[in-house]
């Protein structure tokens, strides 16, 4: 595994040195996600394997190339998971590609995100360097916060070489629900409910029809239901349903239309684009299909306090995240500096000049 | 550091360019004004500000913060001054920027589950406004009664609770403020992320020497209907830790789960009279949140699982008045030191769990060494030890062998894979243990990511990060097993 680090961080240094620009890969299942970009790939899945899983202390490290779901099978078998269900979009998807895009899945409104359960990070940065943040435990204030901040920034900062996260136990129980409910409705009832000490750990709106999963002990899931309503499914549907949501293998993600990802306040109003819509996380997340404009699509996130993603599929042209504010821009341009000063990672996959 | 006499020319100029825009009594200056400022919680570093700034409004901190920028005068931000490692301590060459005033609750939304404060709210005060919704803010320092939001921003504060419910940094979503220059900057959103780096992640813990916070975004969660804590006695210290381990490995998070030594228990016993078992080597406090139906499960089997793992007696709260009265112990160990000893010195470490036995006979050990008591309590949930050292300042020497155990101990929690503060933050006291925990490619690092926020260094510096010539010294300083050359000498 020495050697396999010791080719990458010569990598690195050859590439600063003739700044050669490099794009760190695993299975490459989220190459879709971000602006394209012009660059050596450079293939982590040398550097790979499980360091160490300890379940009495909630904590598992692994190495970036490690598949996923060689992670969540390790888990599973203590009856553990990474809470926050990243989606893999696909049976490649390695560890550190996940940190990277550090995208969560149907649990995060009630779970937290993916950078809520990062305790530590080793990198390899700009220079080569093999640098250390955060650590195995559950409270670490020493330092600034690096390992957070490199969830989700795409590659942009060094190549992630490996992250220590904070596991949960599996829920002894869970239990899907269908409720007929239109979409302004959907959107307050979920608010409200989410407001009450219920079990409720993830939902999916689509076309009048509101599906919601019960996660806790089982009498609590029991009484939830009995309070809540709807009609049940079984096991085996409710999990093809959360798959399917996570994955985006679902029916609703099929085709070529474009696909934007809406973060907002969870208690914004309908906001009534054409097109076909899909909403998570208590109202939160929506992703939207449609063929309107990057301005329309971006201006009305905006002026409802959230932010649109082009996810997948459309015009890049103005890029697939929303601009930053000029305070925030110089912030990011100074610390891709600090980390990447030849500027050779995944130069412009989150914005241009980054 | 900070302890010069403010240079009186400069003081003077830098009192007048303030007045420009702040009102005589939120610009402070003589001694016996500044006075008050000259330490955080950690009384042990002490120093007076140059001027003291009160301001109250947003505008007034960005002139503020602009003044002194353009004038390179150093800034120090302070919230309540409850922090525990000199994180506020002022500079004799800089302005200590209160963030007192700001005291305002802007908004809450319980439909969002959201509220908007201002820095210098109270902790505890967030909930009580929540309460009539059935919300409240998780995470629960100690000192939640004093400490405000803006501090526990600073340093990512944890409490009790945060193995189940997470720190500062999972229960904020935005922050609002001000670079040193006086640039406004948002991170986060009240939406569940925002675009481009998770720089609201970055600030929080980042000990004020990033940005200066004027307005919190907080999320709120739905009041668990019912809670019940577990006590449970243990004839071994050992065995405690392992039982915790047990409960976690069984699946259960508990809502709390906090551990105390014989010594610790017997001091707060006699505090606060709450009921503890003074017979046992240490006991558990195990809590269970949640519906009724839930919280009855969960009682029913960490009872089971402390059974097994050789507790010698359980005690269940019956009602709320006997919960919150097994808590009152655990809350006010620290105070309860301050009644069996002039002076205590509060640790911060964090360990793997599964390293506690170890970690806590080597501080028998050191107790021996430094012929000094030390009493832990510990957040036995996410391992995060607090060994409360007892010593007398006006005893010669006594401080300064404090502060040795307390090195070797902290030391010691980074060789087992584990940290040097949980959520107290380095701020001065634990400055030279970074040295230890990281290498100088990390240090640069944090001064890179420091220079990107200010490029001058004035925004609360010397704090947090020591320089590489500080780790070299320290390093050539100490020898290994933590033994100083000429252990005789006093070292300050």
């Amino acid at each position: 595994m020495q050697d396999a680090l010791q080719a990458l961080a010569e990598r690195v240094r050859a590439a600063a040195e003739r700044r050669r620009p490099l794009r760190p890969e695993g299975g490459g299942t989220k190459a879709f996600y971000g602006n394209a970009v012009e660059a050596e790939p450079l293939d982590t899945r040398s550097h790979a394997g499980i360091v160490s899983y300890e379940p009495s202390e909630l904590v598992v490290t692994a190495r970036c190339g490690t598949p996923l779901a060689e992670v969540e099978a390790a888990l599973a078998e203590k009856r553990q998971f990474l809470a926050f269900e990243p989606p893999h979009f696909g049976a490649r998807a390695t560890l550190g590609g996940c940190v990277a895009a550090g995208l969560s899945g149907p649990r995060r409104a009630s779970a937290g995100a993916l950078r809520d359960f990062v305790l530590g990070t080793r990198l390899l940065d700009g220079r080569g360097r093999v640098l250390a943040f955060g650590g195995q435990v559950m409270k670490n204030v020493a330092g600034y916060d690096v390992s957070r901040l490199l969830a989700g920034s795409l590659g942009t900062l060094g190549v992630i070489l490996e992250v220590s996260f904070k596991v949960l136990p599996k829920p002894a129980c869970e239990r899907t629900l269908k409720l007929e409910l239109p979409e302004g409705r959907a959107i307050e009832t979920l608010n409200r409910w989410m407001a009450q000490p219920l079990p409720i750990s993830a939902s999916a709106w689509r076309d009048g029809e509101l599906s919601l999963r019960l996660s806790g002990a089982e009498s609590a899931v029991r009484a939830a239901a009995a309070k809540l309503g709807g009609v049940p499914l079984d096991e085996e549907q409710g999990d093809r349903l959360w798959a399917g949501v996570r994955e985006q293998t679902d029916a609703f993600f099929a085709g070529e239309t474009p696909l934007w990802r809406l973060s907002l306040p969870s208690t914004v109003p309908p906001l009534g684009f054409p097109g076909t819509q899909l909403i998570e996380w208590g109202g939160a997340l929506r992703w939207w299909k449609t063929g309107a404009d990057a301005a329309t699509v971006r201006g009305a996130a905006e002026r409802a306090g959230g932010h649109a993603t082009l996810f997948r599929g459309g015009d890049r042209s103005a890029g697939s995240f929303a601009p930053l504010a000029p305070a925030l821009e110089r912030l990011h341009r100074d610390l891709k500096a600090a980390f990447d000063p030849a500027g050779i990672f995944n130069p412009g996959r989150l914005y241009p000049g980054l | 550091m900070g302890n010069a006499f403010p240079d009186v020319e400069i003081q003077r100029s830098v009192a007048k360019k303030l007045r420009e825009f702040l009102p005589a009594r939120a610009v402070l200056w003589q001694e016996e004004d500044t006075r008050p400022y000259e330490c955080d919680g950690l009384t042990a570093y002490r120093g007076l500000p140059m001027v003291v700034a009160l301001p109250e409004t947003g505008e007034q901190v960005r002139r503020v913060l602009a003044a002194c920028h353009a004038m390179e005068v150093p800034v120090v931000p302070r919230g309540a001054g409850t922090g525990l490692s000199g994180g506020a301590l002022p500079r004799g060459d800089g302005v200590l920027l209160s963030m007192a005033k700001f005291m305002r609750i802007l908004r809450v939304d319980p439909l969002a589950r959201v509220a908007v404060v201002q820095p210098g709210v109270r902790n505890a005060a967030v909930s009580d406004a929540a309460a009539p919704f059935g919300l409240y803010y998780a995470p629960d320092p100690s000192s939640q009664i004093a400490c405000t939001l803006g501090g526990n921003v600073a340093e990512n504060s944890g409490g009790v609770h945060c193995l189940k419910y997470g720190l500062t940094v999972h229960n904020v979503l935005a922050l609002k403020g001000f670079t040193i220059e006086g640039e406004a900057v948002s991170f986060g959103a009240e939406a569940l992320d925002a675009p481009g780096y998770d720089l609201l992640a970055l600030a929080i813990g980042s000990e004020g020497m990033l940005a200066v916070t004027t307005e919190i975004t907080l999320r709120l969660l739905p009041k668990p209907p019912l809670a019940r804590v577990i006590m449970a006695s243990f004839d071994d210290v050992e065995r405690a830790g392992n039982a915790v381990a047990d409960v976690i490995a069984a699946g259960i998070v508990p809502a709390g789960l906090e551990m105390m030594d014989r010594p610790a228990t017997r001091a707060a016993e006699e505090f606060v009279r709450a009921g503890y078992d003074l017979e046992a080597a240490a006991i558990l406090l195990c809590e269970s949140d949640g519906t009724s139906e839930e919280v009855e499960d969960e009682i029913a089997r960490m009872k089971a699982i402390l059974q097994r793992s050789g507790a010698t007696r359980l005690t269940v709260s019956r009602d709320e008045a006997e919960r919150l009265r097994f808590w009152s112990g655990r809350k006010a160990a620290f105070p309860a030191m301050g009644r069996i000893s002039p002076d205590y010195y509060c640790m911060d470490g964090t360990i793997p769990r599964r390293r506690l036995g170890e970690v806590l006979g080597f501080i028998g050990e050191m107790e021996r060494k430094y012929g000094l008591r030390c009493p832990n309590v510990f957040h036995a949930g996410d391992g995060n030890l607090h060994p409360l050292i007892l010593f007398d300042a006006n005893v010669a020497g006594e401080l300064e062998r404090t502060e040795r155990f307390a090195a070797e101990v902290l030391e010691k929690c980074v060789a087992v894979g584990g940290t040097i503060t949980g959520e107290h933050g380095v701020g001065v006291e634990k400055i030279n243990q970074m040295c230890v925990q990281f290498g100088a490619g990390e240090l640069e690092l944090f001064h890179a990511v420091k220079r990107a926020f200010d490029a001058r260094g004035l925004l609360n510096p010397g704090k947090a990060v020591p320089t590489l010539a500080r780790c070299a010294e320290y390093r050539r300083m100490h020898v290994h097993g933590g033994k100083l050359p000429h252990p005789e000498l006093p070292r300050f």
